[in-house]
Parts: structure tokens; C-alpha cells; sequence
């Protein structure tokens, strides 16, 4: 299985944090916009109350007889009495002589004449706010007809409103923190359709067989559209070298057996012709050599089939005992050449999942070696069992056996033991079968049998 | 000066800074015009709660021995002055005391809302109905409400008037029976009379129409309830109009006189008690506050307790009782133009002569 590069933090992740941050920021601005406005409304709405009721405070006074009389209203006053209990205070000046009131309670500057002032200040060490109005009454007495310029100035305390703001701002938060969680919802809900596509691609092409390699049609977003271009061209790339490199190998395979097989025939032929001793010897060990060569080229190129099935294993159901059996059958002649029985027994039936080709390839090496190196007129047992999760094909023969130090050095490649005497080989036939095991995730066991010699070799399959 | 009433208040505020440099150079409590002054609990006590208050020591001492049960640490030394008095001595040294109890309401709403009351929340505070309470500062214990005293002998063959309707025209009918037999407060004098009389003239006309036909009848003025209650106990008054109910109900001699509560509406006023900004044991006079008002409002038992113990149910009960609104209303008439020219209005009205 081929890892993906490292990974560069997720595009979801990356969705997800630039929605949820956009979302935060918006939540945040519309609690203060909510809370700014309301603070607003809130001043406004007590600055209203002040106004009016320092109104009606200097339409109540009058010049009465020459005389000023103030006749503060009871409305005036008890109409500043919200829900929350504020404390009011107030001054009134005629002239900027002060007249009844708190004297220290200075007035508001007035934006113009006839418009009342506002201010927040401290006072009796509270937050207050004040309000000024003026009103020109007159004219007082009798010859001096000047009007009297009398202002009025009111102040009432805070809280009621700190109060409002509270539960105002509570409820603007509430708002900002539910359209947050919808926010939220909805950056899933968007990033999640967003990765959809991306995700049927992947599931799509990592489902296909490994022979599989036509170009994805799915439809897909526009933007992924390059992207699939690009891998359609890629998976074309592919289809193109594999078939070249197949192609390669058979025909290397063609290109250097044919003109060896030729060579060894001639070689035959002129054995028979030639009748001194020593020429025949050099054309016996040519024809070996020959032969050496023939063996090698034809294991090297199931070496690198193998090599590269390996990596894309083409997986059937497969039964083991069928497979060994149909092998024995065919090496059978072989076998019959040097008087060798082939005894075969296989509990049915034993399914695994593997590369019929592979697992061929595997059961003919090591079937090949036992009948190679065990004695004329003996006999090789196969049999095929299940132990536990595996399915096992074991080997007996009567032959020499591996050497002792043999069992892992002469899995790798072109190893060979001292025991061959001169029996052609290349040296890997167990290098192909231990990769053809790997491959499958079973294991090649190699050990020698424990009573009266020869070798015993088994191939564990994991079971189906 | 074009304002006349201009030189006067320059007049009263030297003679306000004079008096003022006497009493700080005087001891605080001596500055007070005491009426009555009594300790109560352990010399050694670690701590001492001063009360001012308007109420008598005999009537508010079943409080004070209840909550010296609870705290045995604490004595209480109790200080009895008038409304105007204790109004005086809270501005002038608020750090003399640490518990004020008064009956002139718009004095207490004035203390309150100048700052020198203290704010006090508690579990008790919590279930007092907002109207008993103003600010966190003020709070009501009892009710008090303004009623008619009539003598049964001078109605004598007469329907009892159930209401200043029925008052005014009764005295219109009878001026020789009621002739300089009507009292009421003088509003010049009393503080607690002046509160109810402008509130009654808030509520209603029939005040002014009743205070005129008064003023025909030679009415008689008083400074204060009890007096009053004397005066239609030996006969020499018929009619005592806006009387505090509890007092004329207290005396063994109440078999003399009807107490009435007009249908048309009695104003009710409330005693309220609150904490001095001056308090140097804020949390005894939180403590202190707490427990009379537990006995007001939750109905803590107390032997000899008298007053009238509020309920939750409040201004409902009794669709004919008005009770004074605490907040800065209040403060409308204790301005000194408004008060001038109301005092003004009732002179006019009341000494017709
Ligand atoms: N059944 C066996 N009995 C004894 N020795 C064996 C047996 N099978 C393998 N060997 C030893 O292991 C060595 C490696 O075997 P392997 O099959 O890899 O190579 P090979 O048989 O020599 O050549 P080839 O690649 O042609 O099969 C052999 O050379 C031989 O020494
Ligand atoms: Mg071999």
C-alpha cells in the first residue's frame, strides 16, 4: 500500500475555522452594534423624561402681583419615578441668582436659547444626568419691565438606567451567541457538502480493481474539474507504461529464451557428433551453462512479475487444496523423470484470498526444489491443511535438507547451498516464493524434518 | 430686588450657618433637641447601635429587646426627637448614628435621595414589595392611616359621616353645633400634617372645600395627633380630622369618640426606617433593619410589638386607602416656594378672619 505526502491541515478544519472566525467577528460586532444602539435609546428615552419635566417645572412658574411664583408640579417630579428608583435633584435660578433647590447643582450650558442642555456628571459622588432648560418670564416689576431669564435645572441618577442596559446587553448577547451556534450549524453543514465531492472521488477510485484503469467520468464541482483532468492524464501516464513494461517483459523473456533454446539444441547436435572424450565434456558443460542461463532468465523474469504483482495483488477466492493439486498434476512428469512420487492429501476445502498467479508461482518453486533435490525413486509428501486461521501447504521430502545455517540466508537472492551438487539452479526460487508469502500475509517456513532427514517446507496462508 | 422672597433666604441661610457653627462646637446628641433617651442591653457590650427616632421608647422598645436576645454582643442607645429634629441632626453629623426610624416620609425620601442613607440588601429586603421600598435605602415597617375623630356626644341625633362629603355637608348644615368645635393640624407646625394635607390636596378638591368650611367653623389647630385626640375626649372638639388612627385606638377613654376612615379615600402613610450613611456598624444596622422588618413584614412574633405589622398583599387591601408614594414626588413639597405658597393657600383658607 502506497502513504499519501504528510498532510497540510484539513480543508474542512481550514473552512471551519475562517466561517467560525467570520461568524465570531459578526456576533461580536452585532453585540456591540445592539448594545451601542441601546445605550442610545436608553440615554435618549430618560433624556426625553428630564426634558419634559423640566418643562412642565418653568411652565409652572408665573409672575404673580410683580412677584415670582414657582409652583413646582408633583408630575414633574413623580414622573421621573421609573420602575427602578432614581434619586433626583434639582436647582432653579432666576437670572443666575439661585432661588430654591440644590445650590451646588450647577446649570448645563445651553446649546441655544430655546433648546435644553444635557450633560452626565457626577454629583453627591453618583453618576447623574443633568438637563438645563431656561425660560424668559416677565416683565417683573412694575417700571423695571426687563424679563427675568429663569432656569431650571434637574438631574436624576443612573441606575434605573444601568439596569435596562444590563438586561439589554444580556439579551444582545444572547442574540450574538445564537447567531453564532446557527453560524456554526451552517459552517458544518457547509463545509461538510463542501469536502462531499472530494470525498466521492476518493471512495470512487480507491474502489476500483487493480486492472482498473479507465479515466473517472463521475461528475464533479468545477473547480475539482482540473484536478480530475489531471488525474485522468496521470492514470492514462500509467495505463500506458504498464502495459509497455508487461509487453517488455514478455518480450524479454521471448528475445533470450528463443535464442537459447536454439544454441542448446545445436549443442545437442554436435554432442552427438563429436566422439573424442574431452569434447564432449566441454560441450556437456555447455549445454549446463546453457541450461544455468535458461533457468536464470526465466526465474529472473517471474522474480520481477512477481516484484510487481506484489504491489497490486489481484485477490480471488482460491482453494488451496485445488491449487496444490492442479500444480502436482502438472510438475507430475517432471517428477516422473527422475522416479520421484508425488504423494498428495488435502482436507477440503481450504479457502483463502489470493493472487491465483502468485500463489502458482510460490507452490511451483518450492514443489520444484523438493523434487530437484530429493533422491531417485523417492517420494514427496504434499499435504494441504487448515491449522487454526491458516491454510498450510506443507512439503516433505527425503533429501539432503537445508544446511543448518541455511533457513534464512538462502531467502535472498541468487543464495544458494553447498548442497546443490552440480543440480542447475539459480538461486531464487525461495526469494520468489518468501515474496509471494509476504505479499499474501502468510509467512514460508523453511526446517528440516526431525526424524530420518530431508526437508520440510510449508506455506502459511491466512485463511479467507 | 425683584424677588422678594430673595433677601429672606439670605437672612435664614446666616442664621442656618450660625446655628450650624453651635452645634458642631456642641456635643452631637446634645445639639439634638433630645425628647427621650434610653440605653438598653450590657454596659460591656462591644458594640453600641445609636437610633434616632420619631417613635416613643415604650412603644418601640419590644423590638429593640427582641433583636438585644439575638445579638447579646450588642446595647442600643435609642434617641427620640421630632421628625424636624432628627431630619437636622442626620444632615448635620450623619456619623452620629447609625439607625434612622421616622414617621415624616418626605423627610426620610429627602435623606435618601441627598445621600445619607446607606444601602441595604438582604434575603428580608428581597420580599418587600417595591412600593414599601425606595432605592435600596428606605424601607417601610408599618402604616399609619389619616383618620376622622369624631365625638360621639357632639353626633349625638346626627348620622356619622362616612366621608368628606358627608363631613362637608354635615358641618354646612350644623355651623352652630360645630362652630369652633373642628381641629386639625397646623400645617405651619407639623410636619406629619403638612404631608397629609398635601396629599389629600393631591387627591382630591374636596380637601379645599373641606378646609374652607373649617376656616368658617373657627377652626382650632394643633401641633400634633395626640393633642388633637385630648380635645375630642373632654368635648371640646366635635371633629379632629386627619388623626392617626393608632393613637386615638390606644386610649383607654377611645369609647368616647368614633374613629373613622374615609370611604372616599384615607391616605395612608408609612414609617420608614433606614440606614445612615454615617453608620460606623453598618453591618449591626443591617442586621437590626433586617429584624424589624422580619416582624413587619414576615410576621416574627414579638411580645408587646404595636404597630400595625404589614402585609404582602399591600396597597389592595382596602380599595379606600391611599397610600403615600415613597420616591422624589415628596420631595415637590418640601421645596420651599411650593411650601410657601401652599402654607400661603391654607392660611387663605383656614383664618378666614
Ligand atoms: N528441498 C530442498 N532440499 C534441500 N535443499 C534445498 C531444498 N530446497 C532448496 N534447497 C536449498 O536452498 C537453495 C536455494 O533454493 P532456491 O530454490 O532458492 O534456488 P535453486 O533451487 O538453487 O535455484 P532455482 O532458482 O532454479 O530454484 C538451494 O540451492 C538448495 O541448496
Ligand atoms: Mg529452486
Amino acid at each position: 500500500m502506497t502513504r499519501a505526502g504528510p498532510g497540510t491541515g484539513s480543508i474542512r478544519g481550514r473552512l471551519m475555522v475562517l466561517l467560525l472566525g467570520g461568524s465570531a467577528i459578526l456576533a461580536l460586532a452585532l453585540f456591540w452594534v445592539v448594545q451601542g444602539f441601546a445605550r442610545q435609546l436608553a440615554e435618549e428615552s430618560q433624556d426625553n423624561i428630564l426634558s419634559a419635566s423640566v418643562t412642565s417645572i418653568l411652565d409652572a412658574a408665573r409672575i404673580e402681583n410683580g412677584a415670582l411664583v414657582l409652583d413646582l408640579p408633583y408630575s414633574a417630579f413623580s414622573m421621573l419615578a421609573n420602575l427602578h428608583d432614581d434619586a433626583v435633584y434639582y436647582a432653579i435660578r432666576a437670572d443666575d441668582t439661585f432661588l430654591t433647590g440644590y445650590d451646588d447643582l450647577a446649570a448645563v450650558p445651553l446649546p441655544r436659547a430655546d433648546m435644553p442642555g444635557f450633560a452626565t456628571r457626577s454629583f453627591l459622588d453618583q453618576d447623574v444626568r443633568v438637563v438645563t432648560a431656561e425660560r424668559a418670564l416677565g416683565p417683573g416689576g412694575g417700571q423695571d419691565s426687563a424679563p427675568i431669564r429663569l432656569s431650571a435645572t434637574l438631574a436624576q441618577t443612573r441606575s434605573g438606567q444601568e439596569i435596562t442596559l444590563t438586561r439589554i446587553s444580556r439579551a444582545a448577547a444572547a442574540v450574538g451567541l445564537g447567531v453564532f451556534a446557527g453560524a456554526a450549524v451552517l459552517a458544518l453543514a457547509a463545509s461538510r457538502s463542501a469536502i462531499a465531492p472530494l470525498e466521492r472521488l476518493t471512495l470512487s477510485v480507491t474502489r476500483r480493481g487493480p486492472q482498473d484503469l479507465r479515466p473517472v467520468t463521475a461528475p464533479v464541482p468545477l473547480e475539482m474539474v482540473p484536478l480530475v483532468a489531471a488525474l485522468n492524464r496521470f492514470i492514462g501516464r500509467l495505463r500506458g507504461s504498464l502495459a509497455r513494461s508487461e509487453d517488455f517483459i514478455a518480450e524479454a523473456a521471448h528475445r533470450v529464451r528463443t535464442p537459447l533454446a536454439t544454441v542448446r539444441m545445436q549443442a545437442e547436435v554436435t554432442l552427438q557428433r563429436v566422439e573424442r572424450e574431452e569434447n564432449r565434456k566441454s560441450v556437456r558443460e555447455m549445454i549446463r551453462a546453457i541450461d544455468e542461463s535458461s533457468r536464470a532468465a526465466g526465474q529472473l523474469l517471474d522474480h520481477a512479475m512477481v516484484t510487481f504483482r506484489a504491489d497490486q495483488l489481484e485477490e480471488t477466492d482460491l482453494d488451496l487444496g485445488a491449487v496444490t493439486r492442479d500444480l502436482t498434476d502438472r510438475l507430475r512428469p517432471t517428477a516422473d523423470l527422475r522416479d520421484i512420487a508425488l504423494q498428495a492429501r488435502a482436507d477440503d476445502p481450504v479457502p483463502i484470498r489470493g493472487d491465483a498467479i502468485l500463489v502458482q508461482n510460490a507452490l511451483r518453486n518450492v514443489l520444484d526444489n523438493a523434487i530437484k533435490y530429493a533422491p531417485e525413486g523417492s517420494a514427496v509428501r504434499i499435504t494441504v491443511t487448515r491449522q487454526g486461521e491458516e491454510g498450510v501447504v506443507m512439503l516433505r521430502d527425503t533429501g539432503p535438507g537445508f544446511p543448518p545455517d541455511g533457513m534464512t540466508r538462502l531467502r535472498r537472492r541468487f543464495q544458494r547451498g553447498a548442497n546443490v551438487d552440480g543440480i542447475v539452479g539459480s538461486g531464487l526460487g525461495l526469494t520468489i516464493a518468501d515474496e509471494v508469502m509476504r505479499a499474501h500475509g502468510g509467512t514460508l517456513d523453511l526446517r528440516n524434518n526431525p526424524d530420518g532427514g530431508g526437508a520440510c517446507v510449508s506455506l502459511r496462508f491466512p485463511m479467507a | 430686588m425683584r424677588i422678594p422672597a430673595l433677601s429672606d433666604g439670605l437672612i435664614r441661610a446666616l442664621t442656618l450657618a450660625l446655628t450650624l457653627a453651635c452645634i458642631i462646637a456642641a456635643h452631637p446628641v446634645q445639639a439634638l433637641d433630645v425628647e427621650d433617651r434610653r440605653r438598653f442591653g450590657p454596659d460591656s457590650a462591644a458594640q453600641v447601635l445609636r437610633i434616632l427616632s420619631t417613635a416613643d421608647t415604650d412603644v418601640f422598645a419590644p423590638v429593640i429587646r427582641a433583636f438585644l436576645i439575638q445579638e447579646p454582643d450588642i446595647a442600643v442607645d435609642y434617641i427620640v426627637a421630632s421628625s424636624g429634629a432628627v431630619m437636622a441632626a442626620m444632615t448635620k453629623r450623619p456619623q452620629d448614628f447609625d439607625v434612622v426610624i421616622s414617621s415624616a416620609m418626605d423627610l426620610q425620601t429627602k435623606l435618601a435621595n441627598d445621600g445619607f442613607a446607606l444601602s441595604h440588601r438582604s434575603a428580608t429586603t428581597e420580599t418587600i414589595p417595591d412600593w414599601a421600598r425606595w432605592r435600596d435605602h428606605l424601607f417601610a415597617f408599618t402604616r399609619e392611616p389619616a383618620t376622622l375623630v369624631l365625638s360621639r356626644d357632639a353626633f349625638r341625633g346626627l348620622p356619622l359621616p362616612r366621608s368628606r362629603q358627608d363631613l362637608i355637608a354635615l358641618l354646612r348644615q350644623h355651623p352652630d353645633r360645630f362652630h369652633g368645635r373642628v381641629g386639625t393640624y397646623d400645617l405651619r407646625a407639623s410636619g406629619l400634617g403638612y404631608l397629609f394635607a398635601t396629599q389629600d390636596a393631591r387627591m382630591s378638591e374636596s380637601y379645599w372645600r373641606l378646609t374652607e368650611i373649617m376656616g368658617s367653623l373657627d377652626a382650632q389647630l394643633y401641633c400634633c395627633s395626640s393633642a388633637m385626640i385630648d380635645a375630642v375626649a373632654r368635648g371640646d372638639l366635635a371633629v379632629a380630622y386627619n388623626v392617626l388612627g393608632s393613637y386615638a385606638r390606644a386610649r383607654p377613654d377611645a369609647d368616647r369618640y368614633e374613629i373613622i376612615q374615609p370611604q372616599d379615600f384615607t391616605t395612608v402613610m408609612l414609617r420608614t426606617a433606614l440606614i445612615s450613611r454615617g453608620t460606623q456598624a453598618p453591618q449591626a444596622a443591617g442586621r437590626f433593619l433586617d429584624h424589624m422588618l422580619d416582624i413587619a413584614w414576615l410576621g416574627k412574633t414579638t411580645e408587646g410589638y404595636e404597630f400595625d405589622r404589614l402585609s404582602q398583599t399591600g396597597p389592595a387591601s382596602g380599595a379606600h386607602l391611599r397610600y403615600i408614594r415613597l420616591g422624589p414626588g415628596l420631595l415637590v413639597h418640601l421645596d420651599r416656594f411650593k411650601k410657601d405658597s401652599f402654607l400661603r393657600a391654607w392660611e387663605s383658607a383656614i383664618l378666614q378672619d
